[in-house]
């Protein structure tokens, strides 16, 4: 076995009473491709931070290719050799891609000189690595995967030899994540490590050569790529058995409950969103609206809820219109039967100070079960989240936590629990699973299938193709506002992929 | 990333850290102190005397905390909303003419306990009124209500002055202000509160409106947490997105939270010119409406928080006033500096010592540790 980029031997760290990391042992060989995967909140991210020198670990030893190391800030980190690409890019989008680059390395104080030599040592590091990005080009007119090449590439110049990936594949579509892979297996052969945090299993199967799976702050396991299994590890994460593929019976399509004809949505800048959609959802079914993110399914979803103005077009809720060009208004639409899980749970579907039993009543607080003429009727409103995180398991169940606490799974079932309770005619959901760890996932797609089984119209938009794929009745693709195919749910992930990129839309135009 | 930092009882982060702020504000104030050649314990201690020294001195401390009161909770209530309103000093000032016009006209022939109402409606009308226009702006147009409430605090001072030296003054008198207001048009003195404590109170400004004050800022707690209205203001100051997803009209709630933070501030009014100086004057508001911002800030928005807070401004005031004429060196500028450290640490600086403190809270108490155990738990 080759020898090791980097050893941690006993990493402990706690916060408080919390033992984020316990007695981490793990030895990454220089020159490979290792996976990390884990639940959130089982310690990856805290791992990976004590690597790059975020935190400093309470005990324990990390070793970079066989020395001691101590390292207590980035920058130690970089001098190092070990470089991250994090999940939410750092660039300057107005700053060129030189500019970035350059950030935190720019030498003197008057630029011209170092200008010259970065430029060159770019355009050297993009020959070397097959990592093509013009200079030039400004930060904010690159598409996601040219940015996050980007981030690549200011790691690589500052020398790193060891790579941390958090999630890099969250923004990608299917065609620019095999960019990416590529560009990894090329880094692997010039002798670079790389290490890929991830929870997508099929990117782990598809890529690393080892994988280490972290469960409650402890590392569960490691093994090699090829002597493991999708099953296995998905096991190892949860603790215990996990159905990957929601099992559903043959769906029976009922009454039209939702069409939307004709609807053209534009942006506050007259940017065309939404180009002339038409669809129609019928009860006791699931239409899965697949695309790469930012292709107008969100702006869809906010015009079918109330909350985004259309500018032409027709929307029919369970055949009497609702007026997406004028007064439509969430309350409204609640109340006709209408519930929306939204994209952003964060921002939107929930008010993260809130405490938990404030949220479970968001845009239903104006029924009156839960109000006492101009008053909150506290003691019902609690009465009726406790019942909810009963019967969704939420943890921890305590409704006078603040919400910003739970983890990602829980709070979205918080979300679900709140508007499936209210026992809607209609579910319009975006991105149930985003940052939702393996368990919950599960629990959401069980709910949606049973949803669906109850008769309901669901109407699900989401960027990962296997949740569209397993969940779906019908898929419904959207590239560039546009509706520009629609399969049955047998459909293959080439045939979607390809659809999600334009290709067929461009051969049509051709 | 998750940021592991440990949650703080309510007791350390409602009542610890600004302890901990007000120390270092007064150690620095201490240094300045130490910097133009006095005794900062010296002075601390005739400050301190000044505030508390006399139930005279007391009396006083509490008629400046009414004021702050009024305004801290008028800042809060627009903070919960997700708005900054400054313009609390113009509010109050102009909700001065609400009171003034009750009073003349009703002073000679109602009681006071029938004016006091009618005043409480003139100015909290008068004082919301000024707050709707740029509310209405800011909910309609888009200006920013920062830099229109601004705007209107001069405008309401260009206005006060025009009145008091114009229509409202009485004619032949050389004062820009209104005629005394008659007995029917005075409030009350609470001299007799201060006596039932054991203090001596001969003559001092300390009013009913004080009473006023404490049970808006249970009124206001009733508002903020236990009301739909309440609730929709905060849905609306913590995520405006959250808001219009929850069908919470943004336009509607930004007005009517405004209304509710200008009817506070013009409500403050009812203390020095009912309470007090029994007649309208000018600038009668002294900068309590800018005070407002720093107890409303420093008080966590909270009325449990503001009304301690303003107590302590009060104190400044009051005790400040004495310690300028006590120690002819320490100007009233320097009160003013003092002042404004206590605004500089407890407000603005607010979170400079909150991680060392949640870091420190994390090592020794298990309970407290938040974010990542309820991860932890979870599915």
């Amino acid at each position: 076995m080759a020898d090791a980029a980097i050893e941690l031997a006993g990493i402990n760290k706690s916060f408080g009473a919390v033992h984020a990391n316990r007695d981490i042992h793990l030895e990454i060989p220089r020159g490979t491709i290792h996976g990390i995967i884990g639940e959130n909140g089982a310690g990856k991210s805290t791992l990976m931070s004590i690597l790059y020198g975020f935190y400093q670990a309470d005990s324990g030893e990390i070793r970079v290719n066989g020395k001691p190391t101590t390292i207590s800030t980035p920058n130690d980190a970089i001098a190092t050799g070990i470089g991250m690409v994090h999940q939410h890019f750092m660039l300057v989008q107005n700053f060129t891609v030189l500019e970035n680059v350059m950030l935190g390395a720019e030498g003197e104080a008057l630029l011209k000189s170092s200008i010259a030599k970065a430029r060159s040592e770019l355009i050297r590091l993009e020959k070397e690595y097959g990592l093509e990005v013009n200079p030039n080009a400004i930060i904010e007119e690159l598409p996601v995967g040219l940015q996050q090449r980007v981030e690549i590439l200011k790691a690589l110049y500052r020398g790193a030899d060891i790579l941390i990936l958090d999630e890099p594949t969250g923004v990608l579509t299917p065609a620019e994540a095999d960019h990416l892979f590529r560009i990894l297996a090329q880094l692997k052969d010039e002798g670079k490590t790389v290490v890929l945090i991830t929870h997508k299993l099929r990117e782990i199967m598809a890529i690393t050569d080892n994988v280490s799976v972290m469960r409650q702050g402890q590392m569960v396991a490691t093994r090699k790529t090829s002597e493991t299994t999708v099953e296995e590890l998905a096991e190892l994460m949860v603790g215990r058995r996990v159905l990957l593929r929601v099992q559903k019976d043959e769906g029976k399509p009922g009454d039209f409950k939702l069409s939307v004809k004709n609807l053209t949505v534009k942006d506050s800048r007259g940017v065309t969103m939404v180009d002339d959609v038409s669809l129609d959802v019928r009860a006791g079914e699931i239409v899965g609206i697949a695309g790469v993110a930012g292709n107008g399914q969100s702006e869809l979803l906010e015009t079918i809820a109330g909350i985004r103005r259309a500018e032409s077009g027709t929307v029919l809720l369970d055949g009497k219109p609702i007026d997406v060009t004028g007064t439509a208004d969430p309350g409204e639409l609640r109340d006709r039967g209408l519930a929306h899980v939204p994209e952003d749970r964060h921002y939107v579907g929930l008010v993260l100070p809130f405490e938990e039993y404030e949220n479970s009543i968001l845009g239903y607080h104006d029924h009156a079960q839960y109000l006492k003429g101009p008053f909150l009727d506290i003691e019902a409103i609690r009465a009726d989240a406790r019942d909810k995180i009963e019967k969704y398991d939420i943890r921890p169940s305590n409704e006078r936590l603040k919400t910003a606490n739970f983890s990602g799974g829980n709070q979205q079932k918080i979300v679900l629990a709140r508007e499936i309770e209210k026992d809607p005619g209609v579910l319009i959901v975006g991105q149930p699973t985003r940052g939702v760890d393996v368990g919950a996932i599960e629990f959401i797609h069980k709910r949606l299938i049973a949803m669906r089984d109850a008769g309901k119209a669901v109407l699900l938009v989401s960027v990962e193709l296997d949740e569209i794929r397993s969940l779906s009745d019908r898929i419904l693709v959207m590239f560039d506002g546009r509706v520009v195919g629609e399969r049955d749910g047998e459909a293959s992930e080439g045939e979607l992929g390809l659809l999600m990129a334009g290709v067929e839309r461009q051969e049509a135009a051709q | 990333m998750s940021t592991p930092y440990a949650r703080l009882p309510a007791w350390a982060d409602y009542g610890l850290i600004p302890v901990i702020n007000l120390i270092v504000a007064f150690a620095v104030a201490g240094l300045v102190v130490l910097l133009v050649g006095e005794n900062p314990f010296r002075a601390a201690a005739i400050m301190v005397e000044g505030a508390f020294g006399s139930g005279r001195n007391i009396a006083y401390t509490l008629y400046y905390s009414t004021s702050f009161i009024f305004t801290g909770l008028a800042v809060a209530v627009a903070f919960h909303g997700g708005l900054f309103n400054i313009g609390g000093e113009g509010q109050a000032y102009i909700g001065g003419l609400g009171v003034a016009l009750v009073c003349l006209t009703f002073d000679s022939i109602l009681p006071w306990w029938l004016t006091f109402p009618l005043a409480i409606i003139g100015a909290a009308a008068v004082g919301a009124a000024w707050a709707l226009v740029p509310a209405y702006l800011q909910a309609k147009r888009g200006s920013h209500i920062v830099i229109t409430t601004i705007m209107f605090n001069f405008i309401a001072a260009s206005l006060m002055v025009y009145l008091l030296v114009g229509p409202l003054k009485p004619q032949g008198s050389m004062a820009p202000q209104t005629r005394t207001f008659l007995e029917g048009g005075q409030l009350p003195k609470l001299n007799w509160l201060m006596e039932s404590f054991g203090f001596a109170v001969r003559s001092s400004p300390f009013n009913i409106s004080f009473l006023l004050a404490l049970v808006c800022a249970f009124l206001v707690w009733l508002l903020i947490w236990r009301t739909r209205l309440g609730y929709e203001i905060r849905t609306q100051g913590f995520s405006p997105k959250a808001a219009r997803y929850a069908g919470i009209g943004e336009a509607r709630i930004i007005i009517i939270t405004m209304m509710i933070s200008g009817a506070l501030a013009g409500m403050m009014a009812l203390n020095p010119v009912m309470g007090d100086q029994n007649r309208l004057q000018l600038d009668f508001v002294t900068g309590a409406g800018f005070v407002g911002i720093a107890v409303a800030l420093m008080g966590r928005s909270h009325p449990a928080g503001i009304v301690p807070a303003a107590i302590l401004f009060g104190m400044l005031y009051q005790g400040g006033a004495e310690l300028a004429f006590e120690m002819p060196s320490i100007s009233r500028d320097m009160i003013v500096i003092i002042q404004g450290l206590v605004i500089l640490f407890a407000g603005a600086l607010e979170h400079m010592f909150r991680p060392s403190i949640q870091a420190l809270f994390a090592s020794i108490s298990p309970r407290s540790a938040g974010v990542v155990a309820a991860k932890r738990e979870g599915a």
